[in-house]
């Protein structure tokens, strides 16, 4: 936990409204509630949880694809809101899940890498050309495989043209969003030691959002856990993996111990009630499935502790 | 991969049936006032209904006979040619100016501008196209240029559904997400990422419209209410015909089979180019 931080969230917070019917009042949905952290620069943030958690909303937020209700994402110092777009593209890339849908089909793979540069509209051709060059050989493509279309490629050559278009801005932040779930497995391991050999190479800050927490525990320095929409714990990796406080954490870390290939979500082993975020439970969101609730978790909300350690929300941590 | 896209479509039948058809009618259409034997509007009324010449009682001046009023019905039905592929051709150019216009921008922007386009829609779909055509001739007389704008103006719901629809699911996909996330405007994407992403989807749209607006074209000028005589339009030729279709069947076969055929190939194509789709998807 050294140097300033180069990507931080205040008090971020996004509702939905969600239609229920033609004459039913719009319901209230809120994805991410009040989420705060601070990634020092060439630290990987890993973010874990259920899906539904808000894990993708909070990318979503963080990219600038959806407007936060409330909250604030600053790059360096500089608030993200109302910046100019390609001033932010330079500052912040994205990593998609599925490689087969965040590759335009039409287009080559050159033009893809290029795109990023072409939008900012001030870099000439042979510029262009040279910076795309470098691009596809940092991620291990050929020129040759430049000139095809993402139909041609394999998901692990997709991702890695996903991630040159990422790098193609030299960015400060990339934020990667589940960017191994829809590989095969003998893939996930390359495009991850790629990602972790860029951020040492580049000097890149990852969020790096996963369900996984394998994957996580591998590239993460530090570990987020979203719950219903809220951090419950944040510590670094170590010691998370270590010694879990909250009792979803450990809940998270014992499915890990069962392995469930194929399967994309782990059974936390938390009962067939899956949270939904349209009825969040009062007092601690998470006590209608906790193996260790008393009596104050069903009536107040824990308040976060923040420790030595890190940050945990809980009333017996 | 247009090579082997192109390949995969020379092995569809009908495509090649269709493309054929409708290349044909294309040239046909363009040459006309070179292969015409006879002028298609010169009056003989010493030579009413001479069968075609295969035909008993045929001559071989007319290679189709003549008409009810000694026209040469090979030459009539070359130009009609000419305007059933200018009213199909026109027809799917406005209506798919003002359709796609419509849908694109009703199923990327969504929100107040999508319900306009909806209601639009709706409203569109409420109006029966005969009536409308019935409404203009009567207050503006028949003509060419009115068939064209009126079949232009009612046949674009199909290219604002399918616009809409097939824009709203690349609006959510990941990459039009990296675009924005690169910094792409606005104009980019829906140019760039959207648009060629929903081309083949509009170029189905475009021959089931096409089709449509022949058919639509010779209904209308069957009624009276389309193109106005002596144009030789194939529902026109169908119309004067039918007086004599009883002693004279062949009078009104040969538009109706003209009319077929064309219709047939374009639905061909359309056909072929939605199996295209079909497998671009699943690869």
């Amino acid at each position: 936990m050294t140097g300033a931080p180069a990507i931080e969230v205040r008090g971020l917070r996004r509702e939905f409204r969600v239609r229920q019917g033609l004459f039913a009042p719009p319901k209230q949905v809120i994805a991410v509630d009040d989420v705060s952290f601070a990634v020092p620069a060439g630290s990987v943030l890993g973010v874990v949880g259920e899906s539904g958690c808000g894990k993708s909303t909070l990318a979503r937020l963080i990219l600038g694809l959806l407007e936060p209700t409330a909250g604030d994402v600053l790059v360096d110092g500089q608030r993200l809101s109302g910046m100019d777009r390609r001033a932010r593209a330079r500052l912040i890339q994205p990593v998609f899940q599925d490689p087969f849908a965040s590759l335009n089909p039409k287009r080559r793979v050159r033009d893809i890498v290029a795109m990023p540069l072409l939008a900012q509209g001030s870099i000439g051709r042979a510029e262009m050309d040279r910076r795309v060059d470098e691009a596809l050989d940092r991620v291990g493509l050929s020129i040759h495989q430049g000139t095809r279309v993402p139909a041609q490629l394999s998901g692990g050559q997709r991702q890695r043209v996903a991630i040159a278009r990422a790098l193609v801005l030299r960015p400060r932040i990339v934020v990667c969003d589940e960017p191994t779930s829809a590989l095969d497995v003998s893939v996930q391991a390359q495009i991850l030691n790629l990602l972790a050999e860029l951020r040492t190479d580049l000097g890149l800050t990852y969020l790096f959002i996963s369900h996984n927490l394998a994957v996580v525990e591998h590239i993460a320095s530090e570990v987020a856990v979203m719950y219903l929409g809220r951090i419950v714990e944040r510590t670094e990796s170590e010691s998370l993996f270590a010694a879990p406080r909250h009792p979803y954490t450990r809940a998270l870390l014992a499915s890990v111990l069962t392995p469930e290939p194929g399967l994309g979500v782990p059974d936390v082993g938390l009962g067939d009630i899956m949270p939904d975020p349209a009825n969040i439970p009062p007092g601690c969101r998470f006590h209608p499935r906790c193996p260790v609730a008393i009596g104050i978790c069903s009536t107040e909300a824990p308040k976060p502790a923040h420790g030595a350690a890190g940050l945990v929300e809980c009333h017996l941590a | 991969m247009p090579a082997g896209r192109g390949a995969k479509l020379l092995r569809n039948p009908g495509f090649v049936i269709g493309a054929l058809i409708v290349g044909l009618a294309t040239v046909i259409a363009v040459i006309a006032p070179w292969i015409v034997p006879y002028d298609p509007f010169a009056i003989d009324l010493q030579r009413r209904l001479v069968p075609p010449s295969f035909m008993e009682g045929g001559s071989s001046l007319n290679f189709l006979g003549t008409d009810q009023l000694g026209r040469d019905y090979f030459s009539r039905l070359i130009y009609g040619t000419r305007i059933s592929m200018v009213i199909g051709v026109l027809t799917v150019i406005t209506s798919g100016i003002i359709g796609i216009t419509m849908g694109v921008l009703g199923g990327f922007y969504g929100g107040k501008i999508d319900d306009f386009v909806v209601f639009c829609i709706t409203t569109r779909l409420s109006i029966p196209a005969v009536l409308v055509a019935l409404a203009v001739a009567a207050l503006r007389g028949s003509s060419f240029m009115l068939v064209v704008l009126v079949l232009g103006f009612l046949l674009w719901d199909r290219f604002a559904v399918v616009a809409r629809s097939t824009t709203m699911q690349i609006r959510n996909l990941d990459y039009v997400s990296a675009a924005w996330c690169a910094g792409a405007s606005q104009w980019w994407v829906l140019t760039r990422e959207v648009l060629p992403n929903i081309a083949t989807h509009l170029a189905v749209v475009a021959t089931l419209e096409m089709a449509l607006a022949i058919l639509l074209e010779a209904a209308l000028s069957f009624l009276g209410l389309g193109v106005p005589p002596p144009l030789p339009s194939w529902g026109l030729m169908i119309s004067e015909a039918k007086e004599y279709m009883f002693f004279e069947p062949w009078v009104i076969m040969i538009p109706g089979a003209a009319l077929f055929v064309l219709v047939l190939g374009v639905n061909f194509l359309g056909d072929a180019l939605r199996d295209m789709m079909g497998t671009d998807l699943s690869r």
